[in-house]
């Protein structure tokens, strides 16, 4: 997709550029209206917490898997589970490994997050749920050094923080691949799509009915007329 | 957790029966026939409200099903969950605001439009905050666009699971934004030569943050304050939110506080462990940003069965995230015969299309489908021919063609066929 961005992005070059010598303005770069303030390094410091996968955002701290149990503990485990197996329907955060390919995928810190940043972002960002941005930058380093503790990412001695960061490896780092849909599904692209006795006579294989998880309250209309 | 009894299966059917039946006898209803000619109702007879009353008016008190609804079992938390819209109940391309389906990751933040800022920072000439007053001053674009949820079908990916339309395709709605282009946005901080993503952040409780290729959002994307003329639902995103046209929810990012420029994604959270697509083999898609052609008929559906047998509207929605939709066929027999569907309404690059099909109908059981296709090319598959290159795991991205099974009695059911 990466190519075909650019090509679209070379297209729209040579659309403007076609633009220009029929002297349509529309074509040219948007003008500055002189609208908005200069964001200052403070204001920018307040809101900029985003954190990429070469550490580059990761803020000034550290924190021990250790520390991060207490955290963890105090904080994680209600929802998460003490060791990270999930309480309920909350999101699972350790074990999980070797199941991706089977028919029920346990989605994990150590078995599907692709990089520490992903880890990281999130939590700095969203968690503890409820009280988002709640946690010091120690506490931050401490209870992700403690989740990776609990997929046996790093050891029970080990410290994140900045220069520790790049020790970390992420199990499923290679896991992903860029969207591949118009290579792999070219043939969902058909100008001529079959019209009359595409396929055998067709039966019912499955019915909604029979699995019977739809809220009843979506039909409570017709069961008052 | 299965919450419907076997009990409430049964008088959900026996309603659909019944709703059939007594339809079926013209007159028989069970209001009586009081209102009926030549009767001369009551609202015929005595004065109505006085204006004023209705301050922002709401539908009929008779409409009062026709609303969001949510699936309990599905998530943790109200907090972070889904309403779905009642596409069922709905016709025509706009959907109206108080309807469009929700999505939220940390509940629905409600923002003093005068606390409102947005940050435009990283790899720009010069870092900029907006005030919402600001954003009213730039240039206004007004378009209409679709936006679905990537996990939208996504229940469906293992068989026919929720028997209503609201549930299986109600996570996308189609709207008018009023904004400001991305592109006019980022002109006025000065984007730098090598800027090659744009990270956009809410401000919500979530702090929801996607990245998005720079090609993307210097073409078509906004950043929108108003949908349907009015301002922003605080549900859709109050008092601004980004419009990334044709491409998945999740990244039009609601509370929208602040755009960063960049020269490489961010693989957040949300675009790594959640909206990835995981294959059979174990790998998943990222970065799978745009809706494929898809389409499905709201009505007739479980939550609108037909109710007399003769002339019938059949009803449905199209939508592509690759461009206009040029052409919708539907199926009476599952698949095997398609008609051409007429279009009726305006049709817009990647906003949805109403189409219809009139049926004489004499009780045939019918194995109703609808099937897409984009002005790209792009047919909607059926569902076993995505499975078969997807796996069942993907939970995002199912745009696989919809089966309705219509029943003697008019009831229809949300099926599989094979």
């Amino acid at each position: 997709m990466w190519r075909l961005g650019k090509l679209a992005f070379v297209t729209a070059f040579l659309f403007a550029s076609a633009g220009h010598v029929l002297g349509q303005a529309k074509s040219e770069s948007p003008r500055n209206y002189g609208i908005g303030k200069i964001a200052t390094p403070e204001q920018i410091a307040g809101w900029d917490i985003d954190v990429r996968p070469d550490g580059q955002g990761a803020p000034p701290g550290h924190g021990s898997v250790k520390e991060g149990e207490k955290v963890y503990m105090d904080k994680c485990a209600a929802c998460h589970g003490e060791f990270g197996e999930s309480a309920g329907r909350w999101p699972q955060l350790a074990q999980g490994k070797g199941t991706l390919a089977s028919n029920d995928p346990v989605k994990t810190v150590g078995s599907y997050f692709p990089y520490l940043s992903s880890v990281f972002d999130y939590i700095r960002r969203a968690m503890p749920f409820g009280d988002a941005q709640s946690l010091t930058n120690d506490e931050l380093y401490a209870v992700v050094a403690y989740v990776l503790n609990l997929n046996d990412i790093v050891d029970d001695k080990f410290v994140l923080s900045q220069e520790t960061w790049g020790k970390v490896k992420m199990p499923n780092q290679g896991g992903f691949f860029d969207d591949d849909r118009e290579t792999t599904e070219k043939a969902f692209w058909n100008s001529n799509p079959c019209i009359q006795n595409c396929r055998d006579p067709v039966t019912i294989t499955g019915r909604a009915r029979a699995v019977d998880v739809t809220p009843d309250e979506a039909t409570k209309k017709r069961g008052a007329e | 957790m299965k919450t419907p009894t076997d009990r409430s299966t049964r008088r959900r059917f026996l309603a659909g029966v019944a709703g059939f039946t007594a339809a079926s006898a013209a007159g028989a209803r069970a209001g009586g026939a009081e209102n009926l000619p030549p009767n001369v109702p009551a609202w015929t007879r005595q004065l109505g409200d006085g204006v004023g009353l209705r301050a922002y008016g709401n539908p009929s008190k008779y409409e009062k099903e026709v609303i969001r609804r949510t699936v309990p079992w599905l998530t943790a938390t109200p907090e972070s969950s889904v309403s779905f819209t009642p596409l069922h109940a709905l016709d025509g391309i706009i959907t109206p605001n108080g309807l469009c389906f929700e999505r939220h990751h940390g509940g629905v933040a409600e923002i003093d439009p005068d606390d409102y800022r947005l940050m435009l920072h990283g790899l720009v000439e010069k870092p900029l905050i907006f005030t919402l007053d600001d954003l009213k001053r730039l240039p206004r674009v007004n378009k209409i666009y679709f936006l679905e949820c990537a996990a939208n079908s996504g229940m469906e990916w293992r068989g026919a699971q929720l028997n209503g339309c609201q549930y299986t395709h109600g996570m996308v709605h189609c709207v008018q934004y009023t904004g400001v282009s991305l592109k006019v946005l980022l002109a006025q901080a000065g984007v730098k030569a090598n800027a090659k993503w744009i990270m956009a952040e809410g401000g919500d409780a979530a702090a929801m943050n996607r990245s998005i290729p720079i090609e993307k959002a210097l073409d078509d994307c906004m950043v929108a304050y108003r949908m349907n003329g009015e301002m922003l639902r605080p549900e859709q995103g109050y008092p601004a939110r980004l419009v990334v046209p044709g491409w998945e929810g999740n990244v039009w990012v609601k509370w929208l506080r602040r755009l960063k420029v960049g020269d490489q994604p961010w693989f957040t959270r949300e675009e790594t462990a959640k909206y990835t697509d995981l294959l059979e083999n174990g790998r998943a898609r990222q970065f799978t940003f745009v809706m494929d052609a898809k389409s499905v008929i709201t009505s007739p559906s479980p939550q609108a069965p037909l109710k007399q047998k003769g002339f019938n509207v059949i009803s449905g929605l199209a939508w592509s995230g690759r461009g206009r939709v040029k052409h919708v066929d539907i199926s009476l027999d599952g698949g095997r015969n398609w008609r051409t569907a007429r279009i009726d309404g305006p049709v817009f690059d990647k906003a949805c299309v109403r189409f219809y099909s009139e049926l004489d109908w004499n009780g045939e059981p019918l194995l109703l489908q609808s099937r897409a296709m984009d002005e790209t090319g792009y047919v909607q598959p059926g569902k076993d021919a995505l499975r078969k290159i997807r796996g069942v795991n993907s939970i995002y991205h199912n745009n696989g063609i919809q089966t309705w099974a219509v029943k003697p009695n008019g009831e229809v059911e949300n099926v599989e066929v094979g």
